[in-house]
């Protein structure tokens, strides 16, 4: 990218390391060492800068005057040439440590988001665009390396390079080193300054160019629209038009950005010459040796150097900035209940800081999670799941999507679920399934309220099958034993045969051993569906919850689906969401939603 | 390709060379700083009168001060030219886009994909400001450290020359195929990882259920750390670049020195305030050249992106115009399909299969199935985005293709899916349909959409800006404005493509009695999974993977077993249980 100016995130007001950056360090796990070897490092490179300037400043100086012969001097050019070694040594050690490091910091990153999209559970990642946070979470990631590999490590040279050429220069001309304290300090001042100055003007420009940026993508978007009312063709000229306003807006940003930059490299620049000049009329008096005077001219650029690339440096890095913001939004997204605390690794102490506040309810094996006794139902009367008054709403929605809904469901029960589409049959089989958190009223689960079950011991006695199974990039049997994965392969393939999933599976080039690719590519829906039932026949849990089963299905494909399922249904706890007669016959009781309550009777099944 | 990338700058060649120009004088001025500064000194040690520096000293000063000012210009000039570059091959590119939206182009089908081609086509700034800019600056200011060491000492400028060359051609070209390599072995690695991401971010449901989450976390974590430990190890040869460019500008500076003192001593052969200045302008010259190994990099970013976009600039148009386009129908028109099937490049089977169809005056058809059956297909013959791979599309009675096809989107339009609103205003958005529109005749399209409160509410009216991609009003809103512009522009048919996607079923129920109202006695086609209301139209059409499975009015198909009265029972429970 250009470096276009991004006003709100530019390190005006000196902030070297502001609190984004600080976030990203704490995820380097050898954070100490790291900054050590950087210290190290910084110090090192700048013995070999005066070592370097030393040695290159007496051969020129002897080479002037005396112009001695190249043999009696070869000890020193061996030395200089070994310096130079070093310092290019040092240069790779430096950019191979900061690689290193970031490849840690972005594993280390990817892994807490990572958690935490799964402790914030499917409720949240549905409302999220998650093509994009795979791109954030793989290549977007990589924009860190520049902050890594640039910005970090020169803030360790920033920090002892000037000092360090100073002290040299101070020992060898101390008038020149008076020039050089008084003039470098000048890039920071002068940096904010044009920093200050300059904010206002282009962050009122930065609106107006976000949009006019904008526009492309929105008229290429909008494409098939215009061309639809026959008005891409006269769309063409206001794309140039406007593509030719954005580029006149951004130099107009530009022409003021780019000041400080002049500024600071005519700061740099002039001093050298505020040093040269004066060092060579001492010369010209015999004040200053020929050699110390080389010195002086060798080092002066070496102080300012490390701080205006400490500047171009930021720059670069911003983009990877962005991204780790994008990271630290998730990972400081509201949280809900959920999953959370049985994912939580006892060893993770150090993530309270960042998930603690989401987890109001208690960590597995603290004895206070109430057990769930459904299998083991004393009572075969007493219902398995209860909802009292149950209202949820979406945030962002105006009407709830449950609306203080009761409904029990005994033991052995069937209960189909009907209604037309969006009228809240899935949310209340994910607010079963603890995936979606009830905002008033509760739900009971063999006696308990499920806010205070173990949500995830609750799941162990349910199998789920839901609308549109995931299907994981592993193989078929490792798919179909998501639920149990210590099931032997006799028990997937007897499950498969249960869900009329064998014929196909065996068919593949690999049976079982096929790996499908991603979200399960290569299998039609109702070969996913019957894969979805394997996985809820090897579960065998007490209570099967079943989200519209064969939607989305052709009608050879319902067919085997429905027989299958029915085969799933027996001696089990049913709730179904049916969208087809056939799955409402088998169903004890039918339960019809409308506007996410429930209208008119519960019936019987087969009274049509 | 490169000949294309130079084709695209060629308007824009005198302000790269202003910018290299800049560039170049900027160099050039840090090289002359150090080594008049460099002669200043020597000479100054040979105690000759003032007089003698003063032309140095004023030197010394100019190039100071000409290095900022070259800077500053170097930067506008060259994100001048490269902004110049953007605005050019945007509009090229949309020029291209403009046939292939939105059925020529997978793009069109992934919101992610458009994005990232917006994207690309900024790689040619990237191109410019990062790679051209500085790759020439390099050569120019090599060539003239070269040419000035050649003539003040031959021998020394041939190590210069092979220096410079090492550090600014070899290294780089090795750096990229270690690059090459490095991304071929990461490469496995990336793509596992980004699996068990989808996986998880998708699937999050399915794990949760299904108590796999934990498991899952744990075999994306060895994934991910599996990729570190590969960057980490390729991080010991990447970081090999810029240290042995260095290398080599120490070996070369040594070099020359060496050859300096050399010819110095050899009887007065070289001035001795001539050695510093070599020394100097040796080390120098490296300057520019060193940030060739990341410039290459960049380098092969921008390339990989501009290809993708000259792909798209390439992309065959999926129809093509008539040479002689039959003048366009007029009144009232009939709309036929013929057994007409469509199979996009590299389907394995056809999005459109041998469907027939009739559109009379003031017939309405309405289309439904589940999601990839081929509705939106359909509609795309009918409004030649698209050409059909078997059958006919007859527009009163003549093939389709004998018409231009803006002529048949002129009779043929409405609703498109995913209608798009622009980042404008309301008014701008309608207008789009008929700009020559008055405002009544706006608020009256709103009224029959119902919207005509809404809008008399807002305080800005119809100047309301609705945000990008229609983001500041709900979605119901964002539909009936979408309808609104659809009943301007007023054509003989009417088409409407999920008009109520994305709403809550209240709101799409009433949206659907509207739009049913609306469209009584006109031609039109309603593509939709709701079900409601649809007894109001002449021919209902069932589609399943592309083919038409069962056709007829809704009292005929509610009475018939098949998937229609399925779907029909589905939002009718009461009647069901009944």
């Amino acid at each position: 990218m250009v470096d276009v100016p991004a006003p709100r995130r530019a390190p005006i007001g000196g902030v070297l390391l502001n609190q984004l950056a600080r976030r990203l360090l704490a995820g380097l796990p050898a954070f100490p060492v790291v900054a050590a070897a950087f210290t190290l490092l910084a110090v090192a490179g700048a013995v070999v800068i005066l070592v370097q300037a030393e040695l290159l400043a007496r051969l020129l100086a002897d080479g002037v005057l005396d112009g001695p012969s190249v043999g009696s001097v070869a000890a020193m050019f061996g030395l200089l040439a070994g310096v130079f070694a070093v310092r290019a040594g040092l240069s790779w050690a430096q950019q191979a440590l900061a690689q290193r490091a970031a490849a840690s910091v972005k594993a280390s990153l990817r892994r807490r988001v990572l958690r935490r999209t799964q402790e914030l559970g499917p409720g949240w990642l549905s409302g999220q665009h998650t093509g994009g946070l795979t791109t954030t979470l793989g290549r977007g990631l990589d924009a860190l390396d520049p902050w890594f590999t640039g910005y970090f490590p020169q803030l360790f040279v920033a920090a002892v390079v000037p000092v360090a050429v100073l002290v040299r220069i101070a020992v060898a001309d101390l008038a020149s080193a008076v020039i050089i304290v008084v003039t470098l300090p000048l890039i920071p001042i002068f940096g904010i300054l044009v920093g200050l100055s300059t904010t206002r003007a282009t962050e009122r420009q930065w609106r107006a160019l976000e949009r006019l940026g904008g526009h492309f993508l929105d008229v290429v978007a909008g494409l098939p629209t215009l061309r639809a009312f026959g008005r891409a063709t006269s769309q063409a000229q206001a794309v140039r038009r406007i593509a030719d306003e954005h580029r006149s807006a951004t130099m107009r940003t530009l022409r003021i950005a780019f000041l400080s930059a002049l500024v600071l490299e005519l700061v740099a620049t002039l001093s050298v010459a505020l040093v040269a000049v004066p060092v060579g009329l001492r010369t010209l008096d015999g004040g200053l040796t020929l050699s110390t005077a080389l010195l002086v001219l060798l080092l002066a650029p070496e102080a300012y150097l490390p701080l205006r690339a400490l500047g171009s440096q930021f720059h670069a890095s911003t983009e990877g900035l962005a991204v780790a913001e994008r990271c630290f939004e998730v990972l400081d997204a509201p949280g809900s209940r959920g999953p959370a605390r049985s994912l939580r690794r006892p060893d993770a102490t150090s993530a309270g800081g960042d998930d603690g506040a989401a987890t109001p309810t208690p960590a597995p094996g603290s004895g206070r999670s109430a057990r769930v006794p459904v299998a083991s139902g004393a009572d075969p009367a007493a219902p398995v799941v209860r909802f009292e008054d149950v209202t949820v709403r979406y945030a962002g929605r105006e009407e709830a999507a449950l609306d203080g809904v009761s409904l029990s469901v005994a033991t052995g029960e069937r209960v189909a679920l009907v209604g037309p589409s969006g009228a809240g049959k899935s949310t209340l089989l994910n607010v079963l399934l603890g995936l979606v958190p009830v905002s008033s009223g509760r739900v009971l689960v063999g006696g308990v309220d499920l806010a205070d079950a173990d949500v995830e011991e609750w799941r162990r006695e349910v199998a789920w099958v839901p609308q549109r199974p995931h299907l994981f990039a592993r193989t078929v049997a490792e798919n179909i034993r998501l639920g149990r994965p210590d099931a032997t392969d006799d028990e997937v393939v007897r499950a498969a045969r249960l869900a009329h999933a064998d014929e196909f599976v065996a068919a593949l080039p690999r049976g079982y051993e096929t790996a499908l690719g991603e979200r399960g590519a290569g299998l039609s829906s109702g070969q996913r569906q019957r894969i979805a039932l394997a996985r809820a026949f090897l579960r065998d849990a007490p209570l099967l919850v079943l989200d519209e089963p064969t939607a989305g299905l052709d009608a050879g494909s319902e067919a085997t689906v429905v027989e299958a399922t029915a085969r799933l249904m027996a001696g089990r706890t049913v709730l179904v969401v049916a969208h087809r007669p056939a799955m409402v016959l088998d169903a004890g009781r039918v339960v019809t939603i409308e506007h996410g309550r429930i209208a008119g009777p519960q019936l019987p099944a087969g009274v049509r | 390709m490169v000949r294309r990338i130079a084709g695209l700058l060629r308007a824009h060649v005198g302000r790269l060379l202003v910018a290299v120009s800049a560039s170049v004088a900027t160099e050039l001025a840090a090289l002359a700083l150090m080594g008049t500064a460099a002669w200043l000194l020597a000479r100054a040690a040979e105690q000759p009168p003032l007089a003698a520096l003063s032309i140095a000293i004023v030197g010394v000063r100019a190039f100071a001060t000409g290095r900022g000012v070259f800077r500053y210009a170097e930067r506008l000039a060259s994100h001048d030219a490269a902004l110049r570059a953007l605005a050019t091959l945007r509009g090229r590119v949309y020029d291209a886009l403009v046939p292939l939206a939105p059925s020529g182009l997978p793009a069109y089908r992934s919101g992610d994909l458009l994005s990232r081609m917006v994207h690309d086509v900024e790689a040619v700034q990237d191109l410019v400001v990062r790679v051209i800019v500085p790759v020439s600056t390099a050569v120019v200011v090599a060539a003239a450290a070269v040419g000035f060491t050649a003539v003040v000492l031959p021998s020394a400028a041939v190590v210069m020359a092979a220096g410079l060359a090492l550090a600014g051609l070899v290294v780089p070209l090795l750096m990229v195929a270690s690059a090459r390599r490095t991304a071929r072995r990461l490469a496995p690695a990336r793509a596992e990882l980004a699996a068990h991401h989808t996986d998880l971010l998708q699937g999050s449901a399915d794990l949760a259920v299904f108590g796999a989450t934990t498991a899952a976390l744990a075999d994306a974590e060895r994934a991910s750390e599996r990729l570190a430990r590969l960057e980490r190890r390729t991080a010991l040869t990447t970081a090999l670049g810029g240290a042995a460019a260095m290398l080599v500008q120490g070996a070369t500076t040594v070099a020359v020195t060496v050859l300096a003192l050399d010819a110095r001593s050899a009887d007065g052969g070289l001035a001795g305030v001539l050695v510093p200045v070599l020394a100097l302008v040796a080390l120098i010259s490296f300057e520019p050249v060193l940030p060739l190994v990341p410039a290459v990099q960049r380098l092969l970013e921008s390339r990989a992106a501009l290809r993708r976009v000259l792909a798209v600039l390439d992309a065959p148009a999926p129809v093509a115009e008539p040479a002689q386009p039959r003048p366009a129908p007029s009144g009232p028109v009939t709309m036929s399909l013929r057994s007409v099937s469509v199979r996009y490049p590299g389907a394995a089977r056809d999005a459109v299969d041998a469907v027939d169809l009739e559109l009379t005056p003031s017939r309405r058809v309405a289309v439904v199935g589940a999601s990839g059956s081929g509705k939106s297909t359909l509609l795309a013959c009918l409004m030649r985005f698209i050409e059909p791979s078997a059958g006919t599309v007859l527009l009163d009675g003549r093939p389709i293709q004998e018409y231009d096809g803006d002529d048949v989107r002129a009779v043929v339009t409405g609703v498109t899916q995913d209608a798009h609103l622009f980042h404008t205003s309301i008014r701008e958005n309608l207008r789009l349909a008929r700009p020559d529109a008055s405002d009544d005749e706006l608020r009256a399209a709103l009224a029959t959409a119902r919207l005509d409160d809404w809008v008399s509410s807002l305080p800005a009216g119809l100047d309301t800006l609705v945000g990008e991609g229609g983001g500041q009003v709900s979605g119901g809103q964002r539909q009936r404005i979408a309808l609104a512009r659809a009943l301007l522009a007023d054509p003989p048919v009417v088409l409407l493509d999920e008009p109520t996607e994305g709403l809550d079923p209240q709101t799409a129920d009433e949206l659907m009695t509207d739009l049913l109202a609306t469209t009584r006695g006109r031609t039109t086609v309603i593509v939709t999974h709701r079900l409601a209301g649809l007894d109001a139209v002449d021919e209902i059409v069932v589609m399943d993977a592309g083919r038409v499975v069962q056709r007829g009015t809704h009292a005929d198909l509610v009475a018939a077993d098949g998937p229609y009265r399925d779907l029909w029972w589905a939002s009718h429970p009461a009647l069901a249980s009944e």
